[in-house]
């Protein structure tokens, strides 16, 4: 597959390049449960992971998955699972006690349409809020939208490398068509340097504090097993880790899980503009959405509409203040999602009424085709 | 007996602990720190993993790298765990209601994979922290905040279903015996593969006054009487072992360890 030391592209579906990608970025450790449309990235990972000396574990069921993930993790595997809609609600619980332990890992979300069991094999994009609020409580969200083969490998391995650095759950959300489409993919892997290992310990044992609270990035979380025994609980802590009854101290801490986010917004916001000057009409669509939104720019060119494009790689956080500086001089703001109607609000909020809003939602299983896009965008 | 350093082992800044005047999960903490030290493992290389409820809280008082997870799901962190880092010693703490109602399917599956951690269930049968709720393992007719007209479900026998569902090593003791608890919980810490250990521990707080059990003291006699050792219910028909508590050794054996099976296809593979 390679020549020399430079990658050469290959044919590949982005689920597959999310478990070469888990792979490159370090990953060693998979733990999931069949389901369709997210199972190939497992079944190649169940090839690929044993070869590479790491482990991969089918559970018993998405929640089992999800927690021995955080177990891998905590013992100082970078640690990833792979699910889609109904899949993503089990583990819901578990992902909120990655988020209170900061505890670093990566969920793959192929989604699906829904509610509940929906429709398995066709793509939607019903989980982008799910991905934001799913499981209870204050809690921070980071989530990454690749439209393509190639992206979904990048995304893959700034997930781990977001997910690292911020001691916090990371969703690479994809849709269907994404992981499903079988596309020519430069995989190019990271350099080793420019993935450090943040698990290493900074202080002694005796001055080690799991949860001090203090400038942008929390400390490492060092693994099991090298000395330095705390404590890890689900239950809200004090910076040593042990449970606190304290209001003050929970107060401080679900703050912190929210503010090192927000914190460290440069490092996580990711997005693409396309024509976005001189535009009249500005689409906002990621994931499949995106491909179809960019053919439809092609038909509406020809047409001599002047559209462009904004597509949000980061979509939680969201890119408020970026997408509002995008939109500044659009007549009306598009949103596309295959949904009705989930990032289309954050949009409302990021433009604050000062540009007019027409979403585009389509649900039942179809991606947007080009010609209906542009149907639409004639008649806004 | 010889003396055991206790202070070396618990995390004595953070007793008093939560549990009740009476309970027995002190008790039973008590023996798997006896049983650790006896074994000599170093407190760096153990990793304590527990769920919810009263027996959750039992890793938060020894000092070894602890973690007090989800409910229900101690067992599934746990095998994340010990994949990731083979040379830790897992102990999983659990209870009735954490790990055969909410956990059971990981309990049964953790046995199955026969994957090298040890499971300790504090069977209390009743949902303590919660205030006294009906559990997998209340007897039928007994009372619970959720059963106020007496349990009509039956029980589950849980060392039987463990001992069929996979594993090396499944026992059962009480608080009314810590020695021999002790020396069951030091046989299964031992164990190469999965191993089970279901401890008998009184609740008078939830359970206990309830059932016509006022006190610890009666609930220690209830213990007393109810607890049949495994050679003399051998001999005992059903309709006499009703309602008795079998103790000893269940299952003893030396099935292949899943990571020793895995280690052999990375190996095969070339993974090392």
């Amino acid at each position: 597959m390679e020549t020399g030391n430079r990658p050469a592209p290959r044919l590949l579906t982005g689920n597959e390049a999310v478990a070469h990608a888990a792979i490159d970025a370090g990953a060693r450790f998979f733990a999931g449960y069949p389901i369709t449309p997210s199972s190939e990235v497992a079944e190649t990972l169940a090839v690929l992971l044993p070869k590479a000396g790491g482990v991969f574990i089918q559970m018993e069921d998405e929640i089992a998955a999800m927690s021995a993930v955080i177990g891998a993790a905590i013992a100082g595997a970078k640690a990833l699972t792979a699910t889609s809609g109904p899949g993503f609600s089990l583990k819901q619980e578990a992902i909120g006690f990655a988020c209170v332990t900061e505890v670093p890992c990566v969920i793959v979300n192929v989604m699906r349409g829904g509610p509940s069991t929906g429709l398995p094999t066709l793509p939607a994009q019903g989980d982008v809020m799910q991905a934001r609020w799913g499981t209870h409580g204050d809690h921070p969200a980071v989530a990454l939208c690749p439209e393509r083969v190639s992206e979904a490998y990048n995304l893959t391995i700034k997930a781990f490398d977001y997910s690292e650095r911020l001691r916090t759950p990371v969703i690479l959300l994809m849709d269907e068509v994404v992981g499903h489409v079988t596309e020519k993919a430069l995989l190019v892997p990271p350099d080793p340097a420019a993935l450090p290992d943040l698990r290493k310990p900074v202080s002694p044992p005796e001055e080690y504090r799991p949860y001090r609270y203090s400038g942008q990035v929390p400390p490492p979380l060092v693994p099991f097993g090298q000395g330095y025994r705390y404590h890890i609980t689900g239950l809200l802590h004090d910076e040593t880790g042990f449970p606190s009854n304290d209001t003050g101290n929970a107060d401080r801490q679900v703050r912190w899980l929210m503010d090192k986010v927000e914190a460290n917004r440069r490092l996580v916001t990711d997005f693409e503009t396309v024509d976005v000057e001189g535009a009249e009409i500005l689409l906002f669509a990621y994931g499949a959405c995106a491909r179809s939104a960019k053919a439809a720019m092609r038909l509406a060119r020809e047409k001599g509409l002047k559209v462009g494009l904004f597509r949000p790689r980061t979509i939680w956080p969201f890119p408020y203040e970026e997408l509002a500086a995008a939109a500044g001089g659009a007549r009306v703001v598009v949103p596309v999602e295959m949904n009705l109607g989930q990032l289309s609000y954050e949009v409302m909020l990021a433009l604050g009424g000062k540009v007019p809003v027409k979403p585009m939602y389509k649900v039942g299983g179809e991606a947007v085709a080009p010609e209906e896009l542009l149907a639409f965008l004639e008649g806004v | 007996m010889r003396a055991v350093p206790y202070e070396e082992y618990l995390r004595t800044a953070r007793i008093p602990h939560i549990w009740c005047p009476g309970c027995g999960h002190g008790i039973a903490l008590k023996a798997m720190v006896r049983a650790i030290d006896q074994l000599g493992w170093k407190k760096d290389e153990i990793a304590m993993v527990s769920g919810i409820g009263c027996s959750g809280r039992a890793p938060g008082y020894v000092d070894f790298n602890t973690l007090h997870t989800t409910h229900g799901r101690a067992i599934a962190f746990a095998t994340g765990v010990k994949l990731a880092n083979p040379s830790l010693k897992v102990i999983v703490v659990t209870g009735d209601g954490d790990g055969i109602a909410i956990g059971g399917n990981h309990l049964i599956h953790a046995a199955r994979r026969n994957l090298d951690i040890n499971v300790v269930l504090f069977n209390n049968f009743i949902y303590g922290m919660t205030g006294g709720q009906v559990s997998p393992t209340t007897p039928l007719g007994c009372n619970a905040t959720t059963a106020p007209f007496g349990n009509y479900e039956h029980p589950f026998n849980i060392a039987e279903l463990v001992a069929a569902a996979g594993g090396n090593f499944v026992a059962r003791g009480t608080v009314y015996q810590p020695v021999e608890l002790e020396k069951l919980l030091l046989t299964a810490f031992e164990k190469k593969g999965f191993s089970f250990v279901e401890a008998m521990s009184p609740c008078p707080t939830a359970y206990g006054r309830r059932n016509k059990l006022k006190g610890p003291v009666a609930m220690m006699v209830d213990l007393k009487e109810r607890s049949v050792p495994l050679a003399r219910a051998k001999n005992m028909g059903e309709p006499e072992l009703e309602g008795k508590i079998v103790t000893g050794v269940l299952l003893d054996r030396n099935k292949e360890e899943y990571s020793e099976i895995y280690r052999k296809l990375t190996a095969r593979l070339g993974g090392a």
